[in-house]
């Protein structure tokens, strides 16, 4: 499949720079913090301010650095548990599409179990049962439970996949299975994994932020959920103090939006119809006007204004 | 009925893996706490009780690891999940008993309502493409992206106070007792506005987009072009031609997406306090009783499948192709 190289739109551009200056603080947030976000001091619950940008917490810690130092631990679950779900997914899903009979059959039912099972509560059992709840076992523990997804698309994909000319035919001069999946049906997966990638690191910061949040990772390292439990915790509301989680929900909702962006920009690949069409109206040679829709067929309409119903009449 | 047939004993092999994997986590929890807690409690618990958690937990070590698990089979087949330590000594069947409506009524109204209005909403998408309406994407994307409890929170901080008439947590005043009379079915009523609306909030969109994904992928049909032809009104061909087949993978992706839902929901439970499933599960964990725990992944399990179930059972009333013997 060759992808016609166009501008990427405005949607992919905005969502690729989102999460360009995530990774970015991802790598140097330590260092741009301005305060040690554990450290406490005498600006106790202090609204925000130039000395403190996202204000303070009841021990006088800066929210801002909390935030920036919290971005790290965040990128690192999401891009974690994303590529390991990934590759559990390419893995299952490719094996059980291409192969027929019972083998892929039960492959299958065992990913449609680990859709139907309930994620949250089963992450939350398995990470407090997890001794050491560091950044790298939260990840594993998502990136173990939240491929099903990626791979029942996959399998989808490939079925349809092992149908085609291309594919029978390399099959047909007797080149290898492996051979086969690797170089004829993965590069024509590439966009449905890059999307169930993106999908599945949107779930692991989400699922991370809420295990942070309700307190059951550990409390070593900083990262958004963090913040928001000491708010909850704190009574940040009923203190008024907005400003303690404001900014943390913020950061969570941009950065999902990001990665829903660059999504949208894959799907418009994958399916050229989803792509947002400009309004195109035409004036046909006797002054009456088309509207061209894709896929529907223009037909001039008897009255002068354009009906919404582009194929009307 | 081969459809019908099929998916019933996919969900039975489900409630067996989710029973197994319930069976399986409380052996890898290194040192058992609940030797330790049942030792703190000694004297308070008969002896009946003792004996039910040594099988859910596995304390007996004499046994072999097939005996022990059949022995547990046995026990979750009487309905026994053993007791529960906060709330002891009341049996973790109570506990769920009595949180279990308040999840259903929350989760299963907010659920539907959510999946109609955005399934709605991404009809009407899907049809104008093109125009302003595309602009409203990103939005729903970003409200998509918000975490139902940070959403819970803004709305707390934002709607309730002294003297608004949204209360800000638990499910009823606590003076009153549940019951089926008006005063408290109003109470309850008025405790689940904010809960519901953020839960609604935050999953209309991930609805709308997929329903308005499937319209646009619809509507090239040549089948949609016939029913233009033929000089049916707008509207119905919306309706009755493209709409009624978009809907397909929204309902088969309805029960789907019902696991992930569950885990949004749980944490709204959580900000407002609400005394559901939920609640009591993330109690459960802070109070380390592991009964509970167990008892609530399985019965939200049960749960989801049930819905799955109906959920399928609708997908048969709308495409019968499914309906085809053989």
């Amino acid at each position: 499949m060759r992808f016609h190289l166009r501008m990427p739109s405005l949607k992919v551009t905005v969502g690729l720079a989102l999460l360009a200056v995530f990774t970015f603080v991802a790598f140097f947030g330590s260092a741009l913090a301005p305060y040690d976000p554990s450290k406490r001091s005498r600006d106790i619950l202090q609204a925000p301010s130039g000395k403190h940008w996202f204000g303070t917490t009841h021990l006088g810690q800066d929210i801002f650095s909390q935030i920036l130092v919290g971005t790290r631990s965040v990128m690192f679950v999401g891009f974690a548990a994303g590529i390991l779900a990934t590759a559990i997914a390419v893995l299952i899903g490719v094996t059980s599409g291409y192969l027929s009979g019972v083998a892929g059959e039960s492959l299958s039912t065992v990913s449609n179990v680990f859709i139907v099972i309930p994620a949250l509560p089963l992450i939350v059992i398995v990470t407090n049962v997890v001794p050491d709840s560091g950044d790298w076992a939260i990840a594993t523990v998502i990136g173990c439970t939240g491929w099903a997804w990626g791979a029942r698309l996959l399998r989808a994909q490939t079925l349809s996949l092992r149908q085609r000319d291309f594919v029978q035919a390399a099959r047909a001069s007797g080149e290898s299975t492996w051979r086969v999946v690797v170089f004829e049906i993965l590069p024509n997966l590439t966009a449905i994994i890059a999307s169930s990638f993106i999908g599945t690191v949107m779930f692991a910061v989400m699922t991370e932020i809420a295990l942070a949040f309700v307190g059951v990772s550990g409390i070593s390292e900083w990262n958004w959920g963090e913040v928001l439990f000491w708010a909850q915790g704190q009574q940040a509301l009923a203190l008024g103090a907005w400003w303690w989680f404001v900014p943390a929900g913020l950061c969570i909702a941009l950065l999902g939006t990001a990665l829903s962006l660059v999504n949208f920009g894959i799907d418009e690949i994958v399916n050229p119809r989803l792509r947002s069409s400009g309004r195109a109206v035409v004036k046909a040679a006797d002054g009456r006007k088309v509207r061209m829709r894709i896929g529907f067929t223009p037909v001039l309409s008897q009255s002068p204004d354009v009906s919404s119903e582009g194929g009307g009449r | 009925m081969k459809y019908f047939v099929r998916r019933l004993g996919f969900y039975l092999f489900t409630l067996w893996a989710a029973v197994t994997i319930n069976f399986f986590i409380p052996r890898l929890i290194p040192g058992n706490p609940v030797d330790s807690l049942i030792a703190q409690r000694k004297g308070q618990i008969d002896s009946k009780a003792v004996e039910s958690l040594t099988v859910l937990f596995g304390l007996d070590k004499h046994q072999s690891l097939a005996s022990q698990y059949f022995h547990y089979l046995g026990q979750l087949l009487h309905g026994d999940l053993g007791v529960s330590f906060q709330n002891f000594p009341e049996p973790v069947t109570t506990v769920l008993g009595s949180a279990l409506p308040w999840t259903l009524g929350l989760i299963g109204t907010t659920t539907i309502l959510a999946f109609l209005i955005g399934t709605l909403l991404g009809v009407f998408a899907g049809w104008r493409r093109g125009t302003w309406v595309d602009a409203l994407l990103p939005a729903t994307s970003f409200l998509s992206s918000i975490p139902y409890f940070w959403l819970g929170l803004i709305s707390v901080a934002w709607f309730t106070g002294v003297d608004s008439f949204l209360p800000n947590s638990g499910g009823y005043d606590p003076g009153l007792i549940p019951g089926w009379q008006i005063g408290f079915i109003g109470n309850a009523l008025r405790h689940s506005i904010l809960p519901a609306a953020t839960i609604i909030v935050s999953s209309v969109g991930g609805w709308l987009l997929a329903m308005r994904n499937m319209m646009v992928t619809v509507t090239a049909e040549d089948y949609i072009t016939v029913a233009h032809a033929k000089g049916l009104s707008g509207r119905r061909v919306m309706t009755r031609y493209a709409a009624r087949n978009a809907l397909l993978p929204s309902v088969s992706g309805f029960g789907m997406a019902l696991g992930l839902v569950v885990g949004g929901t749980f944490l709204v439970e959580y900000v407002f306090s609400y005394p559901g499933v939920g609640l009591q599960l993330l109690n459960a964990i802070s109070g380390h009783d592991y009964p509970l725990i167990q008892g609530v992944f399985l019965v939200v399990t049960v749960a989801v499948l049930a819905a799955n179930f109906l959920a399928d059972l609708a997908y048969m009333a709308l495409d019968p192709r499914t309906r085809k013997e053989g």
